[in-house]
């Protein structure tokens, strides 16, 4: 009756569309990380060099570095922005006036731009006039410096990833404890169990689904934050914050180093899918355990 | 029963006291930024107070008067209006034909239209740069440095929540609808503007607001992928940083322009954003 023709018509603005831009982009970085192309370098043009690019890779102190800070920086933000996160949400399940408000001023901080937000919390931090830093300095007596020190650097970016995304976090596990039926939770309740237990082996292995998918986009994002970063310390001080997508950002790109730059984006990619999937199991796992 | 009164009361203050806490978090820092944009240089320094009676225009007519940074407002603008409106429409007509079309593989294509938004940028940014200036080249013309290159890229970030959003509403209409408008003579196209259009408009507003601010926000390749004429807002507030540097003042003030769309689209879309950053995943 209708012709499957039409149907492949509609859909295929989006199909070419997402393949110029998504799809062969990544032919593109997988074949060039196989050559070395440098528009700088003696000879012109592209010299092929097997994996050497590769070999090289896993030697780079710098690219293992950026890659062990992306690792600490995403384990910090993502653990504590669930815990608050969970803890927000558990407190939105039941209905008191203002409530609505509370949660659309809460849901702000997830439409601002990221460079927006590095730049918020860069006159936060500011040495002479941010209050972060006057409160510090003036009230407890610390001395605190992003641009000196290595560690306030590293604790203010996974801060500032908590300001941004925690909202995130309470809003879907808010849709998680809402969706968690009530009859077992009475039920245990009437058979004498704690608010402990019934977290423990009711609510939380209900949400597990959505749980998992909020880590799961959690660390997809947190893995590849740039530009609050960028905003706030530029990666310094020295590379103390210089996550794997900033270090792409200004360090590999910039040079003209081009097959090394593909080799390296695709081991960037290639890491974030082997971690993706890893959490792909997890998920799956847990849903048909459920 | 006076006990478990008193209790009831005590827990509507502890999440009262949460919230207010939680809610003050979100809105100082956003504050603290409008007052530093609404101080001179002079005003800045010393013991920060949260109260400011006076306001120093100049630190917003310095840029908006400022031709380049007039030129970067209007690529913005243009840039997240051309790519709103572009991804609606082809969410729109791909996801009628996902919904209205047993069409070989189409589960497949759907989920592969995900795993474009799950990949790092940076990943990308390299290739990309490459092929704006090397592939996609007609004589003098690149689309390096274009709006259109721009654009078409956002697709990339908008289509895949856009197209699992609409698939929803989609699905949601009935077909009958369709088919009676069929017994009755019309057409393919014409079911899809008189019918499913007004039918499913209030998710595509959803779509092409939330596609507008992730557009109006991106700035790793409105960097790396223009350098004069298509800059956008986003990287004009990167300059400030690199450049300027120390004029803290103006640096909030344009900040502040870049989060406007937040503030004025948050209370239309604010139940959507989750579905919109997990793909429609978790909905509320």
């Amino acid at each position: 009756m209708k012709s499957n023709r039409l149907g492949w018509g509609f859909l295929s603005p989006t199909l070419i569309i997402l393949a110029i831009t998504g799809f062969l982009p990544f032919l593109y970085v997988v074949y060039i990380g196989f050559f070395d192309w440098n528009i700088f370098a003696a000879q012109k043009g592209l010299v092929y060099t097997g994996a050497n690019n590769y070999r090289r890779l896993v030697f780079d102190a710098d690219f293992l570095r950026s890659l062990w800070y992306t690792i600490k920086f995403t384990f910090w933000a993502v653990s504590s922005e669930l815990i608050l996160g969970f803890a927000l949400a558990q407190l939105l399940t039941k209905d008191f006036p203002g409530k609505t408000f509370f949660r659309i001023i809460h849901a702000l901080p997830l439409m601002i731009a990221p460079i927006a937000v590095g730049a918020l919390w860069r006159l936060l931090v500011i040495p002479g006039f941010g209050p972060i830093w006057y409160v510090l300095e003036e009230w407890f007596g610390i001395e605190y410096r992003i641009g000196a020190s290595t560690s306030q650097a590293f604790i203010t970016t996974v801060l500032m990833d908590i300001w941004h995304w925690t909202p995130f976090v309470t809003l879907t596990m808010l849709a998680g404890l809402t969706s968690v039926p009530k009859d077992p939770v009475e039920s245990a309740m009437v058979d004498g169990a704690n608010q402990w237990q019934v977290y423990r082996y009711i609510t939380i292995p209900m949400m597990m689904p959505i749980i998992l998918t909020t880590v799961f986009i959690r660390i997809m994002d947190a893995l590849r934050i740039v530009d609050e970063v960028y905003m706030l310390t530029g990666g310094g001080p020295g590379d103390a914050t210089r996550y794997i997508g900033l270090h792409i950002f200004r360090v590999v790109f910039p040079k003209t180093d081009y097959g090394y730059g593909s080799a390296t984006s695709l081991l960037t990619l290639y890491f974030t899918i082997v971690f993706c999937w890893l959490l792909f199991v997890a998920i799956s796992t847990s849903q048909k355990n459920s | 029963m006076a006990k478990t009164t008193s209790k009831k009361t005590l827990n509507w203050i502890g999440t009262y006291l949460v919230w207010i806490v939680a809610t003050l978090v979100v809105i100082i820092p956003i504050y603290w930024m409008f007052i530093v944009s609404a101080r001179s240089r002079v005003e800045m320094f010393g013991a920060p107070s949260l109260i400011q009676t006076t306001f120093f225009a100049e630190n917003y007519t310095k840029p908006l008067l400022n031709p380049t940074f007039q030129r970067y407002m209007i690529n913005s603008v243009i840039i997240a209006t051309s790519n709103a409106v572009l991804v609606a429409v082809l969410a729109l007509i791909a996801t009628y034909a996902l919904s209205r079309w047993r069409l070989p593989g189409a589960d497949n294509i759907f989920f592969w239209t995900i795993t474009n938004r799950m990949a790092p940028p940076a990943a990308f940014l390299l290739p990309l740069f490459l092929m704006y200036t090397r592939i996609f080249k007609f004589g003098e013309w690149t689309l390096f440095d274009t709006r259109l290159g721009l654009i078409l890229l956002y697709c990339v970030f908008n289509l895949p929540f856009a197209i699992w959003l609409m698939k929803g509403i989609m699905d949601g209409i009935p077909k009958e609808l369709d088919e009676a408008a069929m017994v009755d003579g019309a057409g393919t196209w014409s079911i899809l503007l008189r019918i499913i259009a007004p039918l499913s408009a209030p998710g595509l507003a959803i779509t092409a607001i939330l596609s507008w601010v992730f557009a109006w926000n991106e700035y790793l390749f409105a960097a790396s992928l223009t350098s004069v004429e298509a800059r956008t807002i986003t990287t004009g507030l990167a300059e400030f940083v690199t450049v300027t540097g120390t004029n803290w003042g103006e640096m909030a003030a344009v900040a502040m322009l870049a989060l406007l769309p937040a503030l004025l689209f948050l209370s239309f879309v604010q139940k959507y954003i989750v579905m919109g950053l997990t793909f429609g995943a978790v909905k509320e």
